[in-house]
């Protein structure tokens, strides 16, 4: 169980999977305009994350003879768990989904999904391993992005100089982030 | 992704259509497109070059590809044949770099794999190889390639002759140099990227007020650059 709840706390901070392993960072730029739906989009990931970690550990059986294969067999997965979760909440929150937007197709094309498949594979992980790191990598993603949110909601009212206007800000608030997060170092596994 | 599905400006004579990607509509620097692997890989100029070339091998094959079946790939599932045909040479890309350069290969990890989800890739083949010949779409495809792997290279020599002291390698800064590892680090990454995108800012604001200052008329001439005023100013 400790080895569980060690992994979660890894993949949920020491290496985060935005500030630590860059990945995602078309949505850090793109849905955190506001912080509640950089939240949601978040939450949306974590879900595509956990069925994403479910698929790759049964493939990983077949896969296992057929090593090449993996990431067409992933990235061919990815998007059929996508296109159903984008299919489901249309259907039971319509208003959520008018607010994702293009984002929420482009979770298929989300490296955070396709590298949580690959990781859990050369990692080893169990089934429940793997869905302790799928829920730490996921609720790690949608702190920062809520976290992006909230500051670029105050940065609406700084005076910021028009050469650090759009992505640049982003980055460097990224960059402090980043920086924060590595206090974590050397806390976790891997 | 968010900006990918976008169609290229200006006329698509050969050479238009080569250098447009090398610098005026970099990949990454002016559309910041496929910056996971450029942060992730930068911090050495050996893994810089090998995610670079890499890239563009497979951004020039899909596009051949993608532009040869354009007639035959339908409307609704071409996003899911892009990105087949991507997954098959980046296998062909990944294998390569394997046996060529086994220690890069390494060090870059489950990064190649990233090649397949970097939105330069798709996004060249959703703008331009659907819609062209193949002679422009490879054309294409190698300025973009080139000018994914230019990014990468500004953004990882910085990287590796600061953070570490060396140059592919072989030691440059003096004897007395301390290395300033924070930026081999992560968020080494995301500074030097915010620099790059402040470089790429000033740059536009000069260019705009030099054409201001000439012809207060005149709209900047491509649509990027407009798009750029309008966020700025």
């Amino acid at each position: 169980m400790s080895q569980h709840f060690l992994i979660f706390f890894s993949a949920a901070v020491v290496t985060n999977f935005v500030l630590v392993y860059f990945l995602g960072l078309c949505p850090v730029i793109g849905v955190t305009n506001k912080s509640a739906t950089g939240f949601r989009l978040g939450l949306a990931t974590t879900f595509v994350m956990v069925l994403a970690s479910i698929a790759a550990w049964v493939m990983n059986f077949v896969l296992v003879r057929a090593p090449y294969l993996r990431v067409i067999a992933f990235i061919v997965a990815i998007a059929s768990i996508v296109q159903l979760v984008e299919l489901f909440i249309k259907k039971f929150s319509p208003a959520l989904y008018r607010e994702l937007g293009i984002f929420l197709p482009l979770i298929a094309s989300n490296s955070q999904v396709l590298l949580l498949a690959i990781f859990q594979t050369n990692r080893g992980y169990t089934l429940t391993q793997g869905l302790a790191f799928a829920l730490g990598g996921g609720l790690g993603i949608t702190a920062v992005l809520a976290i992006v949110g909230i500051l670029r909601e105050r940065l609406e009212f700084a005076p910021i100089p028009a050469i650090a206007r759009g992505p640049a800000i982003v980055f460097m608030i990224a960059a402090l982030l980043s920086l924060i997060f590595m206090g974590f170092a050397g806390m976790g596994t891997a | 992704m968010s900006m990918a599905v976008k169609a290229s400006t200006g006329p698509n004579t050969p050479q238009a259509v080569l250098t447009r990607g090398l610098w005026h509509e970099n990949p990454v620097l002016v559309q910041t497109l496929g910056l996971c692997s450029a942060l992730a890989v930068t911090n050495a100029v050996a893994n810089s070059l090998a995610m670079g070339l890499a890239t563009a091998f497979v951004l020039v094959c899909s596009s051949a590809i993608v532009s040869l079946m354009r007639k035959y790939i339908a409307h609704e599932i071409r996003i899911t044949t892009y990105i087949l045909i991507i997954a098959t040479f980046l296998g062909v890309a990944d294998l390569s770099l394997e046996a060529i350069v086994p220690e890069v290969h390494k060090s870059l990890g489950a990064y190649i794999a990233l090649i397949v989800t970097n939105c330069v890739v798709l996004g060249r083949q959703e703008a331009f190889a659907s819609r062209n010949t193949v002679g422009l779409s490879v054309l294409d495809a190698i300025g973009n390639g080139v000018g994914f792997t230019i990014a990468l290279l500004l953004m990882g020599i910085p990287r590796e002759v600061l953070g570490n002291g060396t140059f592919l390698g072989v030691h440059v800064m003096p004897a007395g140099f301390d290395p300033w590892v924070v930026m081999m680090l992560p968020p080494g990454g995301f500074f030097m990227i915010g620099i790059l995108l402040l470089g790429a800012n000033w740059h536009d604001l000069r260019k705009i007020a030099r054409a201001r200052a000439v012809a207060p008329a005149t709209a900047p001439a491509t649509a990027p650059a407009r798009e750029r005023e309008e966020a700025l100013v």
